[in-house]
């Protein structure tokens, strides 16, 4: 079963042995209104926990999503680069942003689970 | 939810009935979105009737025999020439030509006049035309109203459907066709449209009474933001300001001809040496290659580098399908086709100088 988290900025990660799929939260994607525009990583590019990993582009903003933990690009939804809004029809599914090898699990200790994250948001 | 210290709409419930949701403009708390979403509501409003409370906009009257003569002199605009129920755009310069703010001036009557002015600008303008008035026989009278825009090419239908006569109104005029109202057929959505200033319970009536009819529905601030930037609209604050002059802002359409090279008006100094002079740089529709938007404060440049203008407004537009932007360019880079570059978190994206507007203006000239 892959651990899901959730960060206080409205990600959500999901991990599999060391390898992290993140997307932002249905309550982020609604935050945010229609998206026309994801930039996407590049493959193979090294993040700290707390770099800008994605910029998504509302109508109206420009928002940073950020890498929850240190680690490598594996790959980008190469998908939204045709339909960013895919974040809004499926932010926890076929709207991911991209997956990444993590370099130490352990820095996504402490962050919600879903009953927390609901609560954060409620 | 709205944040402490901001001016609440006096519809504000039904906004928060309708399900919008809010953030902060100009002092106000605005509804943004409402749940179809700003694109929905962009193209809901070229394509039918979109209903927008703007009663963050302020309208003035003013009145008196000397109206007319403190508008002509409070603005490069000749008050007098005027013909009742005949609406002109028009500004407020400082001395140097700087444009305090800009407004939609409506004949009235023979010493009779309305000035709706921008809401974030309202009490500055106020001052102004008060202190203008010194000595002139007039009073200028801030109003109490509600202000709602209907606009689409639908409105005029949804209007009639509601039982408002919209008279013989053509674009840019405006008369009262009740005590208390002011209805001028104008907007900010380059669509066909009326603007109508009237008081709480007659709007309360009126906005039930459009949204009633399927061709209506309410949109918020985030589509008038695009709505307005597709049809090459200035915004106060952003797109013009006290820095920016009307030879610059492309904006001289909307002074006389007489008034380009003589008059007295606040400014006229420094606008004649403007115009004679020409402008150093020009407002243009900007279009970004691909589409990744380029937002408000980006950094133009040319081929080489070098800083040829910026980025004033920017963002999406959902009818023109890709993104949009307007922006200040070197005088000489103004030529619809020209690239430039604009600087987006170290990226420079090609940006092509694009004719305004971006989606043909639809007004009912008559």
């Amino acid at each position: 079963m892959p651990q899901i988290y959730y960060t206080e900025d409205h990600e959500w990660i999901r991990v599999e042995g060391d390898t992290a799929t993140v997307g932002i939260t249905d309550y982020a994607q609604e935050q945010l209104g229609d998206l026309v525009f994801v930039e996407l990583p590049e493959v193979g590019r090294a993040l700290k926990k707390g770099d800008t990993a994605v910029v998504v582009e509302s109508v109206k903003a420009a928002s940073d999503v950020y890498a929850p933990a240190d680690g490598e690009i594996l790959e980008a939804n190469a998908s939204l680069s045709s339909e960013p809004a895919l974040v809004n029809s499926s932010a926890t599914g076929d709207g991911w942003l991209w997956k990444m090898k993590l370099s130490d699990k352990s820095q996504l200790d402490g962050l919600m689970d879903l009953a927390a994250y609901e609560k954060h948001t409620g | 939810m709205t944040d402490v210290g901001q001016k609440k709409l006096p519809l504000e419930d039904l906004h928060q009935a309708a399900g919008a949701r809010f953030g902060a403009f100009a002092g106000w708390s605005m509804p943004l979105t409402y749940p179809p979403g700003v694109m929905k509501e962009h193209l809901h409003t070229r394509e039918h009737a979109g209903l927008f409370d703007i009663s963050h906009m302020k309208l003035i009257a003013v009145s008196g025999p000397g109206a007319a003569t403190l508008l002509s002199k409070a603005c490069p605009l000749d008050a007098e020439a005027l013909s009742e129920g005949q609406s002109k755009y028009t500004f407020l310069l400082t001395e140097t030509a700087g444009i305090i703010d800009d407004l939609i001036v409506t004949r009235l009557g023979p010493t009779r006049f309305m000035v709706v002015a921008n809401a974030g600008n309202a009490e500055k303008d106020g001052a102004h035309l008060e202190a203008l008035a010194a000595g002139l026989d007039c009073t200028v009278e801030p109003l109490e109203r509600v202000f709602l825009a209907i606009q689409g090419p639908e409105a005029e239908a949804a209007l009639t459907g509601a039982g408002i006569d919209t008279g013989l109104l053509t674009f840019m005029t405006g008369r009262e066709p009740k005590p208390g109202w002011f209805m001028s057929r104008s907007g900010y959505t380059g669509e066909d449209g009326f603007e109508i200033g009237l008081a709480e319970a007659d709007a309360r009536a009126l906005a039930a009474k459009l949204l009633a009819d399927g061709r209506v529905m309410w949109i918020g601030l985030a589509a008038r933001d695009s709505l307005r930037l597709e049809a090459g609209l200035c915004l106060h604050g952003q797109d013009i300001s006290e820095d920016t002059d009307p030879v610059a802002a492309g904006l001289l359409w909307a002074i006389p001809k007489p008034l380009r090279t003589q008059g007295t008006f606040v400014g006229a100094d420094a606008l004649h040496k403007t115009i004679a002079l020409g402008a150093a740089e020009k407002r243009v529709g900007l279009k970004p290659d691909g589409r990744q938007p380029v937002r408000a404060g980006a950094e133009l440049t040319d081929e080489t580098g070098q800083a040829v203008g910026r980025v004033t407004s920017g963002g999406f537009g959902p009818s023109a399908g890709h993104p949009v932007a307007i922006g200040y360019v070197a005088a000489p880079l103004a030529a619809p086709g020209t690239r430039v570059f604009a600087e987006v978190r170290g990226t420079k994206i090609p940006v092509d100088v694009h004719p305004l507007p971006f989606t043909p203006h639809r007004y009912r000239k008559g």
